[in-house]
């Protein structure tokens, strides 16, 4: 027992997990004791919605345009790039003038679609 | 302020110590304090059992938490007495000396205060959000050293880790502004999406090109590496990287939240953004997070590109860090490593208050295009620069010269 | 992008809300963060200055004209006692006038300073607002020291000027304007004014083209940010303000076109640097003799009549027009106030299109709005 836990590849990763317990113990212990040491007197206008002062004016669950689509796919694009780039920039020297020339390319075809994006007003806000 | 990393670094070690698998001080004859440090040192692996060493990693882990904790706690009233001091004020006077206690008058209070969740929103988002955020910040700094060994996981992926985990707090945020079905919380949630997630390219960027240059992902790896005199710090070891810890610098600010960059909580626009419908603890709970994110962005700044805990004097670095050095010697090595690595970052932490308390906010389209068309472009060729840079540097001369300042030694 | 149907949102900003300047209230409909169309609501504070007016004496209606644009009451003061000086045919001793131009620029800047302040707030910047709190309240202890009040001066009177001026607060004055002029100002400009990013959320925002600014009747700041030299204090002088030399600031679209927000809020901060010259001037001449027409003090029986006479507010033209019939009060008063005629440009400058929700703040700030003064 002790010897996978200690050997295996995720052993490093072991007090990364108690340390996610304790911090998420210790924020719902936060919220307890708030919650017994607070006072509870609730009336429907401590409960009303923050609206500037007026009655509450239409709902906030249409559908919500914040150009987030192009925003997310550009995001998918080069955050998945960086995580290609990882295994690559740590084996780097390794690879030497093949590897960087290989990674020259694949940056080449990322650039060239954030260059479209760009093209085709992705970032035009009006 | 000197003798908190004091207090907690001597806190720090003696269940720090016990985790250091790979050390080898001295075996001298064992009598007194160094006897002690000795078996601190030494009982684990070589005596320890597992609970021994779960022990110690709890020990550990609550360490790096307490002083999270408290870190937040004098921020928020650092933040106070700098943004007062900027602003011909004097900031929090009444609690404590100067005001010192007046962060955890505060937090009392807002622990004591009514916990109101509003009548429409999603009640069971509405309070997993902030133990989200809260968790999500907290749990980044688990492979973030506060010294040399002073590191509650060393993690092989390390950066990579802090990265990924980072997109946990997005999540919460997007809890809370959602689940408070308020206008003001809805807007702040889309802005906090569209911005964290925009920044975190040129972030993971910075990342690479410093993974490129050490070979290594582990935090402590890549501190090592920057050993020696400042100018082997990754900053200067070639413009690219400079140029990359200025961006990276500008990116950690957005990925805070923080102004100029700081449209998810617009005060002027948005009355509070996401967390307009919190109060108590609910608040307080973002409020730390928000705290303690700065000291990430700013520690993981040190580590990866400002030397981690190496001052970039050797004589001094080099205190204890032999291997037939005594433990008091060693320890005091520690001491030095540890308020050289939290000094910068807490010098870096003062950056972020002095930019919030002089710069106005920026728009969300200008926030966009500052970060899709300039920072990502020049951290792409910087990338590319700092690695032909490092091939280059590596063929031309051989062993560990590729500094730009090479030609000091 | 376009097959993507959106809903559009009602977002109610204010009554209470940090940058709505006191309480007024914008619906406005947006498609995700822009702006398609606002409509503005007033009467929040709706105190009926008017009507009030015809039940007290014409001596008693000066406490109310300090709460309609609470952060220059001077200037509301001026306003009403010399509409009522003309009513009666008189002119208020020369030493009087000449305190009433000192005070009424100081509280122009005063004013200026606050507008500067809350603007720098709306685009997010904090510390320049307590920059000019921090030299705003350098007026105030002077005002305090003149008439014991801090905000609601109730300091010029028909027929002069409630306290005499000592030799003590003139050098005050005197410090101060040593003090503000030029540093203070230049501190601000390299704070805030040519800050890159205050310039690229300021320039090109809320343009106001010439024709639309008078079409509109926009007044003060407003008007000259759009390039119009318009001020009463040049084209229809009252007071003694053909005495003293001074330029009219009027924007070129220095940052971007003519017109826009930066304009407006730099007119401001040029018109200070005049107001500081205005009083250096009259802090020269000013001679010595009665600062009130005691008379006057407690009662004032015009004749049957009108008058209507306007001044130039920090935020515009104030117009006070009386009704008299011959009694110790007021038939009807009329106000014609800066703030209410400005802020009626704003539905259309959001209309653009172009106009996101954080725009609105700045194009709001922009207008340097009193809720006192808009709602009455």
């Amino acid at each position: 027992m002790e010897a996978i836990l200690l050997e295996s590849v995720l052993a490093p990763y072991l007090p990364a997990f108690l340390y996610f317990a304790v911090v998420a113990a210790t924020a719902a212990g936060f919220l307890i004791a708030s919650r017994l040491l607070g006072p509870r007197r609730r009336d429907p206008l401590k409960l009303s919605t923050y609206e500037c002062g007026v009655p509450l004016l239409g709902g906030t669950r249409d559908r919500f345009s914040v150009k987030f689509y192009l925003v997310a796919i550009l995001f998918v694009l080069f955050d998945i790039e960086t995580v290609f780039l990882i295994p690559w920039a740590v084996e780097f020297r390794q690879f030497g003038w093949l590897g960087i020339l290989e990674m020259f390319i694949f940056l080449g075809i990322l650039i060239i679609g954030l260059v479209y994006a760009f093209k085709r007003g992705a970032l035009k806000w009006d | 302020m000197a003798s908190i990393p004091l207090f907690l670094s001597a806190a720090f070690h003696s269940c720090w110590l016990a985790q250091a698998p790979a050390l080898e001080t001295s075996k001298s004859s064992p009598n007194g304090l160094e006897a002690l440090l000795q078996r601190l040192v030494h009982s684990y692996p070589a005596e320890g059992t597992w609970w021994g060493a779960i022990a110690a990693m709890l020990i550990a882990c609550l360490a790096v938490f307490a002083f999270l904790n408290l870190f937040a706690l004098f921020a928020v009233w650092l933040e106070r007495k700098v943004s007062a001091h900027m602003q011909c004020r004097l900031g929090p006077m009444e609690v404590g000396p100067h005001g010192v206690l007046q962060t955890i008058a505060d937090g009392i209070k807002l622990t004591v205060k009514e916990d109101i969740i509003p009548r429409v929103a999603d009640k069971v988002l509405f309070i997993v959000a902030p133990i989200i955020v809260f968790t999500g910040t907290f749990i980044r700094f688990a492979p973030l050293p506060f010294g040399d060994y002073l590191v509650a996981s060393d993690l092989n992926l390390g950066l990579f880790y802090i990265a990924a985990v980072g997109s946990v707090e997005v999540l919460g945020v997007i809890m809370a502004g959602w689940s408070s079905n308020n206008k003001w919380s809805l807007f702040g949630t889309i802005r906090t999406a569209t911005q964290m997630v925009s920044y975190e390219i040129p972030i993971g960027i910075a990342f690479v090109t410093v993974a490129v240059s050490a070979g290594t992902l582990s935090t402590m790896q890549i501190v090592e590496q920057q050993s020696g005199w400042f100018w082997h710090w990754f900053v200067f070891r070639n413009p690219f990287l400079m140029v990359l810890s200025i961006i990276y610098l500008i990116a950690s600010l957005a990925e805070c939240k923080r102004s100029p960059f700081d449209l998810p909580e617009a005060e002027s626009e948005l009355v509070s953004g996401f967390h307009t419908e919190y109060t108590g603890i609910r608040f307080a709970l973002f409020f730390l997070s928000e705290y303690a994110a700065m000291y990430l962005v700013s520690g993981v700044a040190v580590v990866a590109f400002f030397g981690g805990w190496y001052l970039g004097i050797p004589v001094i670095d080099r205190i204890g860090a032999a291997p037939d050095s005594s433990a008091l010697a060693f320890v005091i090595g520690l001491l030095i490593k540890a308020h050289v690595l939290i000094g910068k970052a807490v010098g870096l932490v003062f950056v972020q208050m002095w930019v919030r308390w002089t710069l106005p906010r920026v728009r969300l389209d200008q926030m966009m295009s500052l970060c899709l068309k300039v920072l990502l472009p020049i951290s792409l060729a910087c990338l590319v620069g700092s690695a032909l840079w490092d091939l280059f540097m590596g063929s031309l001369a051989s062993g560990k010269e590729y500094s730009m300042f090479f030609w000091l030694e | 992008m376009r097959d993507i149907r959106t809903e559009e949102m009602l977002l109610n900003m204010g009554p209470q809300h940090p940058s709505t300047h006191g309480v007024f209230r914008v619906v406005i409909r947006t498609d995700g963060e822009m702006v398609l169309e606002t409509e503005s609501h007033i009467g929040y504070l709706h105190r009926c200055f008017e009507k009030v007016a015809e039940n007290v004496s014409y001596v008693q209606v000066v406490p109310y004209t300090d709460r309609m644009d609470y952060v220059c009451s001077m200037i509301n003061n001026l306003g009403w006692a010399e509409a009522v000086e003309k009513l009666l045919g008189i002119e208020a001793p020369e030493r009087a006038q000449y305190i009433r131009v000192m005070v009424a620029e100081l509280n122009r800047i005063a004013s200026h300073l606050l507008a500067f302040g809350t603007y720098g707030m709306d685009i997010g910047a904090v510390t320049p607002f307590l920059y000019a709190f921090r030299d705003r309240e350098k007026i105030l202890k002077i005002f305090e020291k003149l008439c014991g009040q801090r905000l609601n001066y109730t300091y010029v009177r028909v027929g002069g000027v409630s306290f005499d001026i000592t030799d003590e607060i003139l050098k005050d004055i005197e410090d101060f304007c040593n003090y503000f002029e030029p540093d203070i100002i230049d501190e601000y400009n390299r704070l805030l004014s040519y800050n890159g990013i205050f310039i690229s959320r300021t320039a090109n925002v809320g343009v106001i083209p010439r024709q639309m600014a008078i079409g509109y009747g926009l007044t003060g700041p407003n008007l000259r940010g759009s390039g119009v030299r318009r001020d009463l204090r040049k084209d229809e002088p009252y007071c003694i303000y053909d005495r003293f030399q001074f330029e009219i600031p009027a924007g070129s679209g220095e940052q971007g076109q003519t017109g826009d927000c930066w304009d407006r809020y730099m007119v401001r901060i040029r018109e200070m640097t005049q107001s500081i010259m205005i009083v250096r001037q009259a802090l020269k001449g000013i001679p010595s003799g009665l600062h009130l027409d005691k008379k006057l003090q407690l009662k004032v029986k015009p004749p049957k009549g009108e008058a209507y006479h306007k001044v130039e507010g920090a935020r515009g033209e104030l117009g006070f027009h009386i009704v008299s019939d011959g009694s110790e009060k007021p038939y009807r008063v009329k106000t014609r106030g800066p703030s209410f005629c400005n802020i009626s440009v704003l539905d259309e400058l959001t209309r653009t299109g172009k106009c996101m929700v954080a725009d609105m703040v700045a194009i709001i700030g922009s207008l340097d709005i009193v809720m006192g003064e808009v709602d009455r």
